[in-house]
């Protein structure tokens, strides 16, 4: 994205850098003033993420959900330069890996948070550090969640000790535009950028429904009904959409007409009508979920995701035809009026109708066991009679959240050439006895449940006189 | 001898008809959360809404109807301490709100009981999972500019189907201290603690001078007559207090308040617990707790860890646990009692904390909480091992009759599992 359009790129030099040369053998020189073109440095804040030191490793003898649906037994995975290189039940152990034995134990990809506030409401949930919601505004698409991320978050550690190896953090549901998600990956890092995972495309967040209403409507503004919300959204869009043919006019001038004025907030709007941002959209009612989908074919982006979505189950042939996944809880309902047909069938209902099901938590506790509410939502489903494997369950918190955070083809399933995020249980994720013994981020070994060497804490926790192992 | 399968069973009784004469459950694995112990296999026998018999040799009546349990799992009726079902139907509504008191002028006396809806569509989602009986916990109003300390009165309900809730109003007293108190009060844990005390002291007075309180021959009390009536229980050491407390420092605070005014107290929350465990089990002290309540949510609770409820119980505290995510999740007790089995509490440890342990803390172990003889019926029967999540309920029983196994959410899954359909979902019943 960074030397996208040359051109440009030489034309905003010489306007910002007098003089500067730039060539087709040179990479494109980093402005040091103001960006005035989006497409200069469309990633102002990159990931310095590096995985974390490993060695070729083999765990051996375990029975394996590969995110795939599938389910091996006694079989073994190898991780090798950060990489997946073979998974399988017939595999030999090459001489210069480490075998781990994992007889009895269970593998899976690592989970993958779809709605997470790590970071943005960071532990302790005092004002001081709650940057989650720019309440301000009803439309914030300026605002990013990650420059409210701070790295020092405790409950990292705790979701890492559930297995948690990527998550997609998104900023409050006070409005109508939230700003902007990042997806990080789950190492202690200094710094936000080093825990951002490469090349994950951002998203942006909307919300639906009783919260935007809510916090303007109280405040004598507007929006103050969800009509009003829809009259907010689509005047964005419109705003957006000659924002962004603003800027193909001047492209297509090739830098001979007026370069239009730069704002963060249709950038960000922009990019998702161009389809590099991914729509990730809290909405909970069937009916709303629908009209967005038409607001979405009206200005002409997709929805990539519904969050909580608690009535998805009423309209999931919808949209498993509109292929939008539904991020949603088992156990979570009832409380606001948006919420009270909220049912724990849902996800498998969303599932049986050949849609993304994704269980994700929108908390630091529930984040820690991910796996459980799969398998609450799994017998939920099971009970109303509707056929689903273990090994689909796990996709639920794998493969289609990586899906929807757009980085399926880097991770979310044990396949070769993928990330090697992989997590080593005591017993099947899906009981409640389960532990994430070993978790293993990019081929590196980043917790180890019996190795104190391998359990990290945060700085908030030094000098606390925690006793406990987590 | 009439032979039911549990299928049949749940079809026979889903209008909660009532067991008429006695009942078996057979070759049920029984946890009893009793004397007894656990059962490999054996029998309950069921008559007029009470256990009448338990054991490998219980002997099946003539003329009782039979449920072979084939095996499965059969534990006492699940009890949720410190939940607001029937008082919060959706959390967001107030109007559906009935936990919390914001009047002024009235705080201990605030009582919980008469808003317990018996037709609330959560108590059944919560029934399904097993909760059979429940305390109902008030909790503070708004903190700002509530001088008032005391949350008010909690009560004892059932789940049963079709039958007054309330077992036992009153049942506790619930007191917030720690961060939520000190904002309460005055913004300091020094002004809350001086506050209680004197609201404490008041009521030790009012309940001793009744007479010269009414003739007008008083001295100045912070409270209303009506909340030191409520308090006079308490400070006589019959009504549990329960304190909600957090951090180890304010923990050990209260145990000298609870010493000194010899009050029955029962702590809520208690993160870092484990810190003060030799403490607390001195003390005689029982605990509330969520055992998943592990991160540094507040300056309050920076120590706590998963470990907290198997540390507290190897110390000799009795516990029980209260999920604190409201009623809505009351069904998710039992998975948080299985994490903390992962975590080192001893299985039937953590039954008993879902179990006779609450009942025990307030005054309601005679009537339920294990499978004995004499108790009342509060009996289920499970797929599989009742903390897995994959393990559902196959049959409530409360008082010996059988619960309706449905909820409004599964009546809704039910109407939209097949879309698509030329009539509108409306038209199903």
């Amino acid at each position: 994205m960074r030397n996208l359009n040359l051109f440009a790129v030489v034309t905003a030099a010489a306007l910002l850098l007098a003089g500067c040369a730039t060539t087709d053998d040179m990479p494109a020189p980093k402005p040091t003033g103001p960006n005035l073109d989006p497409q200069i440095d469309a990633n102002p804040f990159p990931s310095t993420y590096k995985p974390l030191p490993s060695v070729p490793t083999a765990l051996v003898g375990a029975t394996i959900f590969t995110g795939t649906g599938q389910k091996i037994d006694n079989g073994t995975v190898l991780l090798r330069d950060g990489k997946i290189e073979a998974v399988g039940a017939n595999i030999s152990v090459p001489a210069d890996f480490k075998s781990v034995d994992a007889k009895g134990k269970w593998i899976t990809p690592g989970i993958i948070d779809a709605h997470s506030h790590l970071g943005v409401y960071p532990q302790p949930g005092v004002d001081a550090v709650s940057d989650g919601n720019e309440a301000t505004s009803p439309n914030t698409a300026q605002v990013w969640a990650e420059h409210s991320v701070w790295p020092q978050d405790e409950a990292f550690n705790a979701v890492r000790r559930g297995g948690v190896t990527t998550m997609l953090v998104l900023p409050g549901s006070a409005n109508l535009f939230g700003g902007r998600s990042v997806t990080l990956k789950n190492v202690p890092s200094i710094t936000m950028q080093g825990m951002k995972f490469p090349g994950a495309p951002y998203g942006l967040k909307m919300a639906c429904g009783e919260n935007p209403k809510r916090v303007y409507g109280s405040k004598g503004g507007a929006p103050s009904t969800r009509m009003g919300n829809v009259a907010g959204y689509r005047a964005a869009w419109l705003e957006a959409a000659e924002y962004a043919k603003k800027w193909d006019a001047y492209r297509a001038s090739e830098g001979k007409g007026d370069m239009p004025s730069r704002d963060l907030k249709l950038d960000t709007l922009a990019g998702v009508l161009k389809g590099e941002i991914l729509v990730q959209n809290h909405c909970y009612r069937a009916d709303e979920m629908a009209v967005m989908i038409d607001i979405a074919k009206e200005f002409g982006y997709k929805i990539t995701a519904f969050h909580h979505g608690s009535e998805a189950y009423k309209i999931a042939d919808l949209l498993a035809k509109e292929d939008i996944c539904v991020a949603t809880w088992a156990g979570w309902w009832g409380f606001k009026v948006e919420s009270i047909d909220g049912v724990a069938e849902n996800a498998a209902l969303v599932h049986a109708a050949g849609g993304c099901a994704v269980i994700h938590s929108d908390d630091p506790i529930l984040a820690q066991r991910l796996n459980q509410e799969a398998a609450a939502a799994l017998a939920a489903g099971r009970k109303i009679g509707l056929n689903i494997s273990e090994a689909d369950a796990i996709k639920w918190i794998t493969a289609n959240p990586a899906k929807m955070l757009g980085i399926l083809s880097k991770t979310g399933t044990l396949e070769n050439g993928k990330m090697a995020d992989v997590v080593v249980w005591s017993a099947n994720p899906l009981s409640v006895y389960a532990l994430a013994e070993k978790v293993y981020i990019d081929g590196a070994l980043t917790y180890d449940r019996s190795d104190k060497n391998y359990q990290p804490k945060s700085d908030f926790m030094i000098d606390r006189k925690v006793g406990g192992t987590e | 001898m009439n032979k039911f399968t549990l299928t049949a069973l749940a079809l026979a009784f889903l209008s909660s008809t009532a067991f008429a004469g006695t009942t078996a459950i057979t070759n049920a694995h029984i946890y009893t959360s009793g004397k007894n112990g656990e059962i490999a296999s054996g029998t309950i026998v069921i008559s007029n809404g009470k256990i009448v018999d338990v054991g490998v040799n219980a002997r099946v009546p003539n003329g009782a109807s039979v449920i072979d349990a084939k095996g499965k799992i059969v534990t006492p009726g699940l009890y949720a301490a410190g939940t607001n079902l029937g008082a919060v139907e959706i959390e967001l509504v107030s109007q559906t709100n009935d936990n919390a008191t914001h009047n002024q002028t009235l705080s201990a006396a605030f009582d919980i009981s008469y808003g317990i809806d018996s037709d609330s569509i959560v108590i059944p989602v919560a029934r399904l999972g097993g909760v059979t009986r429940a305390l109902v916990t008030p909790v503070g109003g708004d903190s700002d500019g509530r001088e008032l300390l005391f949350a008010g009165q909690a009560a004892i309900i059932s789940l049963a189907e079709g039958s007054a809730p309330v077992i036992k109003p009153r049942a506790a007293m619930v007191l917030e201290l720690g961060e939520t108190g000190a904002a309460r009060a005055g913004g300091a844990r020094g002004s809350a603690i001086a506050a209680l005390r004197a609201d404490l002291d008041d009521a030790r007075w009012y309940a001793g001078h009744r007479r010269s309180y009414d003739s007008g021959s008083t001295r100045e009390l912070r409270l209303s007559k009506q909340d030191l009536e409520a308090l006079a229980p308490v400070v006589r050491g019959h009504t549990p207090l329960i304190i909600s407390v957090h951090r180890a420092a304010d923990i050990r605070e209260v145990l000298k308040l609870a010493k000194q005014y010899r009050l029955k107290v029962v702590l809520t929350g208690v993160e870092e617990g484990w810190m003060v465990a030799g403490e607390l089990a001195q003390a005689k002290i029982p605990v509330m707790l969520n055992p998943t309540a592990n991160l540094p949510g507040s300056f309050e609770m920076r120590a706590s860890t998963m470990d907290n409820a198997a540390r507290l119980e190897q110390a000799g505290v009795t516990i029980a646990f209260a999920n604190g995510d409201g009623g809505h999740r009351a069904r998710e007790g039992r998975y948080n009692a299985g994490n903390a089995v992962a975590h080192g509490l001893p299985y039937a440890k953590a039954l008993a904390a879902l179990t006779i342990n609450p009942a025990s803390m307030f005054g309601d172990n005679r009537s339920v909480g294990s499978i004995e003889r004499g108790k009342q019926a509060d009996i289920v029967i499970w797929s599989g091992d009742p903390l897995e999540p994959l393990s559902e309920a196959e049959a409530v029983f409360i008082a010996g009759e059988s619960q309706p196994m449905t909820s409004r959410p599964n009546e809704l899954a039910k109407r939209y599992k097949s879309l698509g359909q030329p009539m509108p979902p409306a038209y199903k019943n």
